[in-house]
């Protein structure tokens, strides 16, 4: 504790819990740069389509695989360069992040809640429903995820909209074990007892006492799993079972861009670096998340 | 048989109807030794029968083992007995509605042994400490914060600590905050399951005086769960021993320190250091562990390390009698 403050001041006025948090965020350097990264990819985005040069599908016949700007014959029309029907990289990249990011955050949503839920009724009541949705997440970690996505989407049909739904599926289970485990070992504590003898019930104990606790963990496997969705369904798009051409998603682009990877390197290139950056940037400020929100790794100042 | 399991207390208390009572309390659990072998039934708690008074304290001593904290699990609503009665404040459990052991359960609120688990590391002290207030009344966000500020300022903590967390308090403190929450609802009874033993030896006396300015001024009147004898004879008005989850002596705390009868309670007893000469007592040393509770000894449970046990002590169980001023469980109390 600072004591020249508390001399001056009796009763130190203490920050509310958001600036707290961001205290802690910002310390990290490399959690807020991955956010720098990730607000300019949400805002670019948001704003495709005014500040993307053209079309994310109109083609240049004149210009096929026009390589980026720095390159040689590179030109400044097209600064990424264009792919192999003569359409603009840069654009294509703008608009596949609004694609990209949807998928990301539909499809954790969609099996981060639901896993939750079921995770803390799976380490509420261990004995007949504990079990029952044991076995069944058994069950389906028994298949490996590409495969079962893949079949859901045969099942389903290929589109964008069934691939966020066999990703939300494959990724379940995931989330249904970490909140298992860190709930049960949260469960023995004596302050949740304590808690019940506050009279708390048993929703108040699974979201506002044992839940809080459990977060850490979740938000990391929120945010891997929100990297690992925008990498499976580039994989599904690659398999030609995601995001249909001409949409420009990310995995497409590079599974149309495979015959060109020894003449044209800025085609698989391009989109390549964009999930690699994408998905670092997304695992750092996991990390970034994990470190502010748990108040025990909080330094007094 | 029954008769005989309910006693009534050795020593006069206040006048006034007990806030407690608890007649043959027992809990049984039924435990799994593995695939085709069945279950076997654990006793860990038996027959345990006492009385508690407004502003009065009952120190259960024992053991690791001894059933001490299975009993504050029942005495605290936590788990249900499996057998014999529990009234608190004039209504018997086993027969309660869920709404009337929702409403008896603010009524008997608990110390934990360590404080550095008891509290939610992720509220804040004043949010914990209005959780009880919120769940169980009806006062206004201001009206809650009044209180527990005046709770803050009652067990020695600063104003300021209101927005801190659990993590920024040293394990004092955090028992400070421990006892002010159980407190928040001016329960009739607190049990405090060994409140000082992870504390150190400095911190202790001022949470055992904590405890009892809070009592005087409160009238709580306290389960004092304990292995420490020094501490129990600073805190307690009747002193519980207990040995394999049933009462071994129950008594007067000055009447049992004073002269202590059941050969367990003597080990115990010769177990505390003492500084002066004059206040050692024969020593009486223990060997041996408790028995198992899968496997329990036939006849008196404390024969296979006492002394003094003699046949009759390996065949027939004792039951809890008056002798001299306290009720003890022994054959040969008269003998030895």
């Amino acid at each position: 504790m600072n004591t020249p403050l508390q001399a001056t001041l009796p009763t130190p006025d203490f920050p509310s819990p958001l600036a707290e948090f961001w205290r802690g965020f910002a310390r990290n350097r490399g959690a807020s740069a991955a956010l720098a990264f990730m607000l300019l990819l949400a805002l670019a985005a948001l704003f495709a389509p005014w500040i993307a040069p053209y079309s994310p599908i109109e083609q240049y016949r004149d210009a096929l695989l026009t390589p980026p700007a720095w390159a040689e014959g590179g030109s400044w029309r097209f600064i990424l360069g264009s792919d192999e029907l003569g359409r603009d990289i840069l654009s294509r990249l703008l608009h596949g992040a609004r694609i990209s990011l949807w998928i990301g955050v539909v499809s954790v949503l969609c099996s981060m809640i639901p896993g939750v839920v079921l995770g803390l009724l799976a380490a509420f009541y261990p004995t007949r429903l504990g079990i029952l949705i044991m076995r069944l997440m058994d069950i389906m970690m028994a298949l490996p995820s590409l495969l079962l996505a893949v079949a859901i989407v045969a099942v389903l049909g290929p589109g964008l909209g069934n691939t966020m739904i066999a990703l939300a599926i494959v990724s379940l289970p995931s989330y249904v074990r970490l909140t298992r485990a860190s709930a049960m070992t949260e469960l023995t504590r004596d302050y949740v007892v304590a808690s019940r003898l506050a009279g708390a019930g048993t929703l108040r104990l699974m979201f506002n006492t044992v839940l809080p606790n459990c977060m850490a963990p979740i938000i990391v496997q929120a945010t891997l799993g929100f990297s690992s969705a925008i990498l499976d369904a580039a994989a599904l798009g690659f398999l030609g079972l995601g995001a249909q051409p001409p949409l420009p998603e990310w995995g497409t682009m590079l599974a149309a861009a495979r015959d060109y990877l020894e003449s044209a390197w800025w085609v698989v290139t391009m989109p390549g670096l964009t999930i690699v950056l994408t998905v670092l940037a997304l695992n750092l400020m996991g990390d970034g998340l994990r470190d502010a929100l748990d108040p025990r790794l909080k330094q007094n100042d | 048989m029954v008769d005989q399991l309910l006693p009534t207390p050795p020593v006069a208390t206040t006048p006034e109807a007990p806030v407690m009572i608890a007649r043959a309390l027992s809990r049984h659990y039924s435990v799994s030794r593995g695939l085709f072998k069945g279950h076997a039934m654990v006793k860990a708690l038996n027959d345990v029968s006492f009385e508690l008074a407004r502003g009065r304290t009952l120190a259960v001593v024992g053991e690791s083992g001894s059933g001490k904290s299975t009993l504050a699990r029942q005495l605290t609503l936590i788990e249900e007995p499996s057998g014999g009665s529990l009234q608190i404040g004039g209504v018997e459990i086993a027969g309660a509605s869920r709404a009337e052991l929702r409403a008896l359960r603010p009524t008997v609120q608990m110390v934990f042994q360590n404080p550095y688990a008891s509290l939610n590391p992720r509220k804040q002290v004043g949010a914990m400490l209005a959780e009880p207030l919120r769940l169980n009344t009806t006062l206004s966000a201001a009206e809650r914060e009044e209180r527990v500020r005046a709770m803050l300022a009652k067990v020695g903590l600063r104003p300021e600590h209101y927005q801190r967390y659990p993590h920024m308090f040293s394990g004092g403190q955090r028992q400070r905050i421990a006892v002010a929450r159980a407190m928040m609802l001016q329960p009739r009874t607190v049990v405090a399951d060994e409140p000082t033993s992870a504390l150190d030896v400095s911190i202790q006396a001022q949470i055992l005086n904590l405890f009892m300015d809070l009592q005087d001024e409160l009238g709580t009147a306290y389960v004092f769960i304990s292995h420490n004898l020094a501490v129990v004879e600073h805190v307690a008005d009747e002193v519980m021993v207990m040995y394999f989850g049933s009462t071994v002596e129950y008594g007067d705390k000055a009447a049992v320190f004073e002269r202590p009868l059941h050969p367990y309670t003597r080990a115990l007893m010769s177990a505390t250091p003492a500084i002066h000469k004059e206040d050692r007592q024969i020593k009486l040393k223990l060997v041996g562990e408790l028995p198992s509770p899968l496997n329990p000894p036939t006849g008196c449970a404390f024969h296979t390390r006492c002394p003094f046990a003699a046949e009759r002590c390996r065949a027939e169980v004792p039951v809890l009698r008056p002798f001299e001023g306290r009720l003890v469980a022994c054959h040969r109390v008269e003998e030895i």
